[in-house]
């Protein structure tokens, strides 16, 4: 297992140029995600109609792998049903976990991510994201 | 020593915790084989061997760090509990609503966290001496908040980010004139530079021992007797007792006050054997290999385009904290690990610090007696590879859906 194959080129592009970057000024949900112990955090905004998410954006700060997930989930969430993405949610956590994980083509870039399970001090970058996604839709549910 | 796939280890997280010498392994192993027995308890051979040798490194502890007598040597689990016994045990006695406890800008969470606990039970309030330019406490900074309801000041000896060495001789003596009793927070220093508490003449001094060649979990806490005599206990049971009667009890002597329940004995023992070893080799020279290859690392690091360090302009130790441009302290951590290199990344449990360097979280290496110049230079290359493989690049147009 090389560098290259944990910093791809995929990651390193969202990390370096991300998509979906801002905050949404009238969101439905909106939740912080902090990593206690590297200090990596995002932000998460969100509309959603009819079960849809119809908008998404995060900033954040941290490493290529925190920002990079996060980044590469706005892109796939957008426009999917709660339902939908939480079951993606699952895969991505087992795709991150597992090294024996199959590479699910609705994971879209988040695939690139696959190189994580392999160190798994860095699993909770990776995941922090779509916990704190997981939060905003709590939110949304109390609604 | 264990290899990362082939390549050799290039340990640089001396300031998190230290390897071990064959000798610290070995009288661990000597006492659980030879003569492991409980102390202070059995009245046979095997128990007195066992509690002599617990006795014997306190005597070593003393001597090493110049303390008074042995019975101003408590033995904790490490330089934590050793505040949090003088915070629990001191504070608790004798802070007040409206009186002040000083600490400064570079304190670990271990001489931060237990005081906001105990300005929380007894309303007393916490001032920093604050962080200079230069990556230096100075003492005007210290004069500056000290007043007449200064009770306590507890102050890091070295930062464990910035390795800086603070002049506590000076802070202690600041603290004393204006009636406050003085702390020193000597887990990053005790390992790594002649550290001598008469002279420093502190009230208190906390240190680890598996930052120093010994095991984990055995810390110390010096006291001067006095004071140490006058303190409540901070845990009750075993072995800290003198009398116990069904709803009273008449406490031991110090240091046994302090040690309830059935100590660390192998650890001391341990921590015995690394206080000799660093011993052989000399405190003295062990400040001036770190302090020059603190600088060589420094001057090698410097060449990186693309680097930030944070070090002292005088009086560091083997401690280098830096940040990249382009890339997280904990990506440069895992780049690194792939070469075989350890090193630490993230706040440092400081992060107040942190945010005084306004950054998130830094990278660090500390070096430590069994690192040379090769392993800077492995740490360099490593590094100038990292950057590399992080420059900016153009956006990949046919990623964005």
């Amino acid at each position: 297992m090389s560098l290259n194959d944990l910093f791809t080129e995929i990651i390193l592009d969202h990390y370096q140029h991300p998509h979906n970057h801002g905050t949404i000024s009238n969101p439905t949900a909106s939740s912080r995600g902090y990593n206690e112990s590297c200090g990596d955090e995002v932000f998460i905004s969100l509309t959603t109609k009819d079960g849809i998410v119809e908008d998404i954006k995060f900033t954040g700060a941290g490493c290529s792998i925190s920002q990079a997930s996060a980044s590469i989930l706005t892109d796939l969430v957008k426009g999917k049903s709660i339902t939908e993405v939480r079951a993606l949610a699952d895969k991505f956590y087992n795709l991150v976990r597992d090294i024996n994980a199959p590479e699910d083509e609705q994971l879209g870039d988040a695939v690139a991510l696959k190189g994580v399970a392999r160190f798994p001090a860095r699993v909770k970058c990776a995941t922090m994201p779509w916990h704190t996604l997981e939060e905003c839709f709590k939110q949304v549910d109390g609604k | 020593m264990w290899k990362k796939k082939g390549k050799p280890l290039v340990y640089l997280d001396s300031a998190a915790t230290t390897q071990k010498p064959r000798q610290v392994i070995q009288a661990i192993d000597e006492y659980y084989s030879m003569y492991n027995a409980n102390v202070h308890r059995g009245t046979y051979d095997l128990s007195q061997i066992a509690t002599d040798l617990y006795e014997d490194a306190r005597a070593a502890v003393a001597r090493f760090i110049n303390a008074q007598r042995p019975e101003t040597i408590v033995f904790t689990r490490n330089t934590t509990e050793s505040i949090n016994l003088i915070a629990y045990a001191w504070g608790l006695k004798h802070l007040q609503a409206g009186d002040e406890i000083v600490l400064s800008d570079m304190e670990h969470h271990s001489n931060l966290v237990p005081w906001q606990i105990i300005a929380k039970h007894t309303g007393a309030t916490i001032k920093f001496i604050s962080l200079q330019p230069g990556y230096y406490l100075d003492l005007d900074s210290l004069r500056k908040v000290i007043t007449g309801r200064t009770k306590i000041v507890s102050v890091v000896h070295v930062s464990n980010v910035l390795g800086t060495i603070n002049p506590v001789k000076e802070i202690v003596k600041v603290a004393h004139d204006a009636g406050a009793v003085a702390v020193v927070d000597g887990a990053q220093s005790v390992p790594h530079i002649p550290v001598d508490v008469s002279d420093i003449d502190c009230d208190f001094f906390a240190f680890s021992g598996h930052k120093m060649c010994g095991p984990t979990g055995v810390g110390v806490l010096y006291g001067k007797y006095k004071l140490l005599d006058d303190l409540d206990p901070f845990m009750g049971g075993g072995e800290m007792i003198n009398e116990v009667f069904p709803t009273t009890s008449t406490y031991a002597r110090p240091p046994h006050k302090f040690e309830a329940g059935t100590p660390n004995i192998a650890g001391v023992i341990g921590l015995k054997a690394a206080v000799d070893y660093l011993g052989k080799i000399g405190m003295d020279n062990i400040e001036k290999y770190e302090s020059y290859l603190g600088e060589y690392a420094f001057k090698r690091l410097s060449k990186i385009e693309g680097l930030h360090i944070y070090r002292p302009s005088r009086n560091g130790t083997g401690v280098i904290s830096f940040t990249a441009d382009d890339m997280h302290p904990h990506d440069i951590s895992t780049v690194l690990d792939a070469e075989g290199i350890a090193i630490r990344a993230g706040h440092h449990c400081a992060q107040p610090l942190m945010r005084k360097l306004q950054v998130q979280s830094t990278a660090r290496a500390s070096f430590y007696i069994y690192n040379d110049e090769s392993d800077v230079e492995a740490l360099a290359v490593a590094l100038e590879k990292g950057i590399s493989l992080f420059k900016p690049r153009r956006k990949i147009e046919n990623v964005a859906k």
